[in-house]
């Protein structure tokens, strides 16, 4: 027998926000200590970065468009070209890329 | 104008490219959810519910599985366990100000993309920038998980693949553009790239999930950084 696909959907749904939320609500007061706080602080930052690379190579058919993409994502965003600009360049490139590559 | 409409506009243009990326990726999320047997409005449904894409790639292959309700709850909890540290970092970026209630609205869009524009946002958090980078967003994540589900295979493979770089792109243009100022941010950021290449490809690791290897490469990574290199200036506008 098939389970019931909404009761998988709502377990999901629970499940996720459950780690959401959790922190944010019990969490209510600055945190002092200097070593947590300079954590938290860079958590994004090696986050962010592990989920670009390789990641970045793994998602076009070949790594050398993933990599192109990179680099010149990084130029762009050494630039502050902003968050859209940034984004769009990285896609044509891949684009253009995959069809030399 | 008042202050929420303003971050709110802010948050719907900063979250198009995010839109983008996500529209090809919940695309190809849409055609999974199909092979596991769900209904165009069933998979929609859990992409607007859950918001997270590894964690609903896991869910659908549960169930495509048929596997116990367990099982679902337990995979749930640990590909998206990096949002319990996404969350206390967001804690700690509220004013006194911001009422209590929007603390639930905050944690319910939490997701890599949403986190990352919002926490490096100067300065404490403003919800309705959060609504409207998630309204421009996770709308085209449940639009595009709809049309993986119903038109499978229309858009051409190499459109695709392109609009999914779109997210790393914009990656890129929060992380760097600090790490480039900072000696330590940019130090951090390469070696957090050159470790994570590494596990991904080394023998023993390379078959570790990719929730598993980003939190401990953040635990490991971030902490490290926490005790050599201690920051106090974020305190001041908090």
């Amino acid at each position: 027998m098939r389970n019931n696909p909404y009761i998988y959907i709502l377990i999901m749904f629970a499940a996720s926000y459950f780690l959401r939320v959790m922190p944010l609500v019990l969490i209510r007061r600055e945190i002092r200590n200097r070593t947590i706080r300079s954590f938290l602080y860079y958590v994004p930052y090696v986050t962010l970065a592990v989920m670009t690379f390789p990641a970045i190579m793994d998602a076009t058919d070949s790594p050398f468009s993933g990599l192109a993409a990179l680099i010149i994502g990084i130029c762009m965003a050494l630039l502050k070209a902003g968050l859209f600009p940034t984004a769009m360049v990285a896609v044509v490139v891949v684009f253009f890329c995959e069809m030399v590559f | 104008m008042s202050d929420e409409q303003r971050w709110f506009g802010r948050g719907l243009h900063d979250g198009i490219p995010i839109g983008l990326g996500y529209f090809a990726v919940s695309f190809a999320l849409g055609i999974s959810a199909r092979q596991a047997g769900l209904t165009a409005f069933q998979a929609t449904l859990a992409s607007l519910l859950c918001n997270a894409s590894a964690g609903e790639y896991a869910g659908f292959t549960v169930i495509a599985a048929n596997a116990p309700y367990l099982e679902m709850a337990v995979i749930t909890l640990i590909v998206n366990a990096r949002y319990l540290l996404m969350s206390a970092a967001l804690s700690q970026k509220f004013s006194n100000k911001t009422a209590f209630i929007h603390r639930f609205g905050v944690a319910y869009f939490i997701t890599d993309e949403i986190f990352g524009a919002s926490v490096t946002q100067p300065g404490p958090i403003h919800p309705f920038y959060n609504y409207g980078l998630a309204a421009s967003s996770l709308s085209l994540w449940a639009a595009g998980t709809w049309c993986g589900v119903v038109m499978g295979n229309v858009l051409p493979e190499n459109v695709v693949t392109a609009l999914s770089i779109g997210i790393y792109g914009m990656f890129l243009a929060i992380i760097i553009p600090p790490a480039g100022k900072s000696r330590v941010l940019g130090s951090l950021v390469a070696i957090s790239m050159l470790l994570s290449f590494l596990l991904s490809r080394l023998p023993f690791t390379a078959g570790w999930s990719e929730g598993s290897r980003i939190i401990l490469l953040t635990i490991v990574i971030a902490g490290a950084a926490a005790v050599l290199f201690p920051v106090d200036t974020e305190g001041a506008d908090s």
